[in-house]
């Protein structure tokens, strides 16, 4: 039985993860974001919305242990967050795919496993059984491989992924993974993004710019914008009154009969939510 | 002294030179550094680097020679010199090659002044170890040579995953706990050992013979890095010894011979390579890549 699998079968009641009180992000001399308040328990979905330069990657770096708060309390598996954590699994905004190297995924994604071991294995399988496991978890069998500068967006999200999982963490952290997908290719890493969630147990905070996709699969949003933070179920969050507050604004939530919502009255914020 | 179609006997009629006993060895040594250490120069695509530590050695050769001791000594000092140089200027990437440019055009100053001041005129010193002189190995340059590649691979083994990760996303190997900064200085150090010693064969101009080529023909043929390592040092063994092979029978120089058949392997890889299957999968022709593009790039 491997860590996912005795995760679920525990029974114990779900966990927090991540307790964040009165957290303000930034650098010296510069607040990005103040007084976040939220929590993260495991096996959430979580959506991380809001205009660009917001902060939304700001809060993945605090999660990641690479940059301090400026205030407030962070508190991550019940400690303070540290670099180099292998509960959780990251796949950044920015990867650089070189097209000139033919590396396939699977080396990828074994590294994600291996990576940090210094010197030499020749004779372990570990690595290459949890890079296997990882790919089939993903649905990237075969991709495996295949070089990664020939793997078109979606396939490259997929490999990522599997890059993230392969050290069976507890939080996933997915910077902006919609960013260069078409809607088709779209839905499909967002249904397999909460398979794994559902399956594995593992919480997961995504940042993206649209919520509309997202809303079948949420439980939780937390909204970035205007320097401030607001968290909640996405019905509480995407509310007139909340974003009006938010954004210091009049804002209106619209709702369309598909249940996609358009936010009004926040083109000033450079908005991208639709 | 013949060429003749007896390969063995060739072998052993150039083998009973010490002179090229001690450039056979030396130049193993250097085609294997080169093909292992050049893999990790064209993954962090930091050829420039490589070039900039080659032009640094040679300012640490000129002044060698200047003060009487070993070329290569000098171009270690050099060369770890400038690295640490350019490693505490450019901590981060963005501007390093601004930096190596800025340390590389004073380093090439000095070593034209030093060659200026040796004595005893200077075009074959500043020839040599401009474009190589293999056949002039000593005994003594090919122990400190040996005993160089050992350190090195040595170290290539110990930073062997966390480079290789670091090199191919940064982002997620530093977001994992890995010391991207620490280990890019490692990559510096180890290049800058590897470039000193390969200098003697392929000299500072030619440097990319040994410590770029191979490794760039060898990625367009293999999707592991292991593999990938092993075609290089291949490659460059068998333009080594194959060019002290040519020119023991030929009035031309050895880097000469070296540089072009590397040249010549990674223009033939490159013009078969869609002829040969593509590393990791079946060949794909035009028409399912035509496929493949409709449905990534459809709505």
């Amino acid at each position: 039985m491997n860590i996912a699998e005795a995760r679920l079968a525990s029974p114990k009641v779900q966990s927090t993860i991540a307790t964040a009180q009165n957290l303000t992000a930034g650098y010296p001399g510069k607040v990005v974001w103040k007084d976040a308040n939220f929590t993260i328990e495991e096996g959430e979905f979580v959506a991380i919305i809001g205009p660009n330069g917001a902060g939304k990657t700001t809060l993945f770096r605090i999660l990641l242990g690479l940059q301090r708060p400026l205030n407030g309390s962070i508190n991550l598996f019940g400690t303070e967050p540290k670099r180099g954590s292998s509960r959780i699994g990251y796949v950044p905004q920015q990867h650089v795919i070189d097209d000139e190297s033919h590396i396939e995924s699977f080396e990828l994604v074994r590294l994600g496993f291996s990576g940090k071991q210094w010197g030499f294995s020749l004779f372990s399988k570990d690595d290459t059984n949890a890079a296997l496991a990882a790919l089939e978890g993903v649905g990237g069998t075969e991709l495996a491989h295949r070089p990664l500068a020939e793997l078109s967006g979606g396939e490259l999200q997929r490999i990522f992924l599997a890059e993230a999982l392969v050290s069976n963490p507890e939080l996933l952290l997915l910077d902006e993974p919609l960013s260069n997908l078409d809607m088709k290719r779209e839905r499909d890493l967002l249904s397999l993004v909460n398979n794994v969630v559902r399956t594995r147990k593992v919480a997961a905070l995504l940042i993206a710019h649209n919520i509309n996709p997202l809303l079948p699969y949420l439980d939780k949003v937390i909204y970035i914008a205007n320097g401030k933070v607001a968290s909640g179920k996405p019905e509480e969050v995407f509310t007139s009154e909340s974003l009006s507050t938010l954004y210091d604004t009049d804002v209106e939530v619209l709702h369309d009969s598909k249940g996609n919502l358009a936010i009004v009255g926040i083109e000033g914020h450079h908005g991208d939510v639709e | 002294m013949a060429f003749s179609p007896n390969l063995i006997a060739d072998l052993q009629q150039i083998w009973y030179y010490q002179f090229m006993q001690n450039a056979y060895e030396a130049g193993t040594l250097v085609a294997i550094i080169g093909g292992v250490v050049g893999y990790f120069v064209v993954l962090r695509r930091s050829t420039f680097v490589a070039h900039a530590f080659s032009e640094i050695g040679f300012a640490g050769a000129a002044g060698a020679i200047l003060l009487g001791i070993p070329a290569i000594a000098g171009m270690i000092l050099g060369s770890t010199v400038g690295g640490t140089g350019i490693a505490l200027l450019s901590r981060r990437s963005s501007h390093r090659d601004v930096y190596i440019g800025i340390v590389l055009a004073f380093a090439l100053g000095l070593g034209l002044l030093f060659i200026n001041l040796y004595p005893g005129g200077y075009a074959t010193e500043a020839i040599s170890i401009l474009f190589g002189e293999i056949l002039g190995v000593r005994r003594s340059d090919v122990l400190l040579t040996l005993v160089l590649s050992v350190l090195i691979l040595f170290g290539v083994g110990i930073v062997y995953r966390p480079l290789l990760f670091s090199s191919l996303d940064e982002p997620v190997a530093e977001a994992k706990g890995l010391p991207t900064l620490f280990l890019g200085i490692v990559f510096l150090f180890l290049v800058a050992l590897s470039v000193s010693i390969s200098i003697q064969v392929t000299g500072v101009l030619l440097i990319f013979s040994l410590m770029v080529t191979p490794a760039a023909t060898a990625q367009h043929l293999a999707s592991k890095p292991r593999n990938v390592i092993i075609i290089s040092v291949a490659i460059s063994l068998a333009a080594t010894w194959t060019g002290l092979f040519v020119a023991f029978y030929t009035p031309y120089p050895v880097s000469f011979f070296i540089t072009a058949i590397v040249f010549g392997l990674y223009i033939l890889v490159r013009v078969l390579h869609r002829k040969i299957k593509a590393p990791g999968e079946q060949r794909r022709g035009w028409k399912e890549r035509m496929q493949t593009f409709v449905r990534d790039y459809s709505p």
